[in-house]
């Protein structure tokens, strides 16, 4: 077994654009093994050579491990070179690392997924989870909220998702030019229009920190507790063991103990600036 | 066929849900239903406030036109929202637009009938500001958030 600091070989066999400053990339093992087994919520650390490591969150389908994709958003001098990449290009990947989002203890219940920018790519392996296990839950919905038409990820599986009779799929902007017809304003305003029981419902949220904060008070609002309700946290992530300290939110290593959080363990703390 | 009446769908509206059946009867008085089609404008930034409107279903876009950029979307309203509040306060006139993007129901308070039910009866005066006072919260709250760019 490969220590966990060692990164190991893939190559990049698939990019494709998805907004102005994010794209996927689809990896595969230099070694020839074909299965990457991981939990929806994991991270990985991408290496290249020369520049750096960065944490991203692994956004393919867990049922589908014969290849690795990561969404990447284009923000830092590592992830701006990623951008560069090309099919064929090798990468360094160590993983996967952290705890996933709560798709069983969601079973027989209500899931809600809610989703900002970027942050849509965390949550969709466990969108493709729920979907492939339809029958297991209740019902589904999905609130994706984004910056501006332009910058939705994923719109044609959003197209698809929308399209399904069993799922309740929105998705508003918060700006919006002529000729954009559909919903304008922020993703918490979708909560009072999705159809779920309170208190049967598992939420898992992504984006920004202050966009779960909204949401998860939205939330609570329509009668979620807390407990059943699940954040996404992000941190400089170096050593992603809980080793080097870079993560440390309070008495937890987001890499270690998350990213994926329940809202109740967080929410004391995500009130204080110091921490 | 059940018929819906207008007393109805009034009590049914998240604006009035809980609220008294007298206040229903009062409101009901100044409601009529009112249609739109798609791309019709409901009212012009300028105009006079002369109703407001309690959607039942379709979708409203309240936007700004801007030379050169044209209709900049602000918010979308649908089924359950309240459309307009520029006629609880002088000078009673529309400060954006707003077109239907969709067919769209509602039901539409005359602003005039209903103001002058409010100064003659201020416990319902006081009810029906309170609950556009949430409203106002709501959409102040979500024009905070916005103007933040957390997504940037």
């Amino acid at each position: 077994m490969t220590h966990p600091m060692v990164p190991r070989l893939w190559w990049i066999t698939r990019r494709r654009r998805e907004t102005h400053d994010t794209f996927t990339v689809e990896l595969k093992p230099s070694n020839g093994s074909s299965e990457f087994r991981f939990a929806p919520g994991q991270f990985n650390m991408l290496y290249i050579w020369g520049a750096g490591e960065v944490a991203i969150s692994i956004s393919g389908d867990p049922n589908a491990p014969g290849s690795l994709i990561h969404t990447i958003r284009s923000v830092g001098a590592v992830t701006r070179l990623m951008q560069k990449l090309k099919s064929g290009d090798e990468v360094g990947v160590r993983g996967p690392f952290g705890s996933c989002w709560p798709i069983e203890q969601a079973v027989s219940g209500d899931v809600i997924f809610v989703a900002g920018g970027v942050g849509l790519a965390p949550l969709r392996p466990a969108i493709y989870h729920v979907l492939a296990q339809r029958k297991r839950y209740q019902r589904v919905v999905l609130l994706y909220g984004t910056r501006a038409p332009a910058d939705i990820l994923y719109a044609r599986e959003l197209e698809r998702w929308r399209a399904r009779f069993d799922a309740q799929v929105r998705v508003t902007v918060d700006h919006a030019a002529g000729g954009w017809m559909g919903s304008v304003g922020v993703v918490t305003h979708l909560i009072a229009r999705a159809r779920f029981d309170p208190a049967r419902t598992t939420a898992m949220i992504c984006g920004p920190e202050v966009m779960m904060r909204f949401t998860a008070m939205e939330l609570e609002k329509r009668g979620v507790p807390a407990k059943n309700m699940h954040i996404s946290m992000e941190r400089n992530m170096k050593c992603a063991l809980g080793l080097c300290g870079h993560c440390q939110y309070g008495p937890s290593f987001i890499c270690k103990d998350g990213p994926v959080f329940s809202y109740e363990r967080l929410k004391p703390l995500l009130a204080i600036r110091e921490v | 066929m059940e018929t819906e009446t207008l007393e109805g769908i009034l009590a049914e509206h998240p604006f009035a849900k809980g609220l008294k059946d007298d206040y229903v009867q009062l409101m009901m008085g100044c409601a009529s239903n009112v249609r739109f089609e798609a791309g019709q404008f409901i009212f012009h930034g300028g105009e006079d406030a002369n109703q407001f409107y309690l959607i039942r279903d379709g979708k409203v876009s309240l936007e700004v036109f801007a030379a050169q950029r044209g209709p900049l979307t602000i918010l979308t309203l649908e089924g359950g929202d309240v459309l307009g509040w520029s006629w609880l306060f002088p000078p009673y006139r529309w400060k954006f637009d707003a077109r239907a993007l969709e067919r769209t129901r509602a039901l539409g308070l005359d602003a005039t009938c209903l103001r002058t039910k409010c100064e003659a009866d201020h416990d319902l005066g006081y009810e029906l500001l309170k609950r556009f006072v949430l409203v106002v919260e709501q959409r102040l709250q979500a024009a905070r958030f916005q103007l933040l760019n957390v997504y940037s």
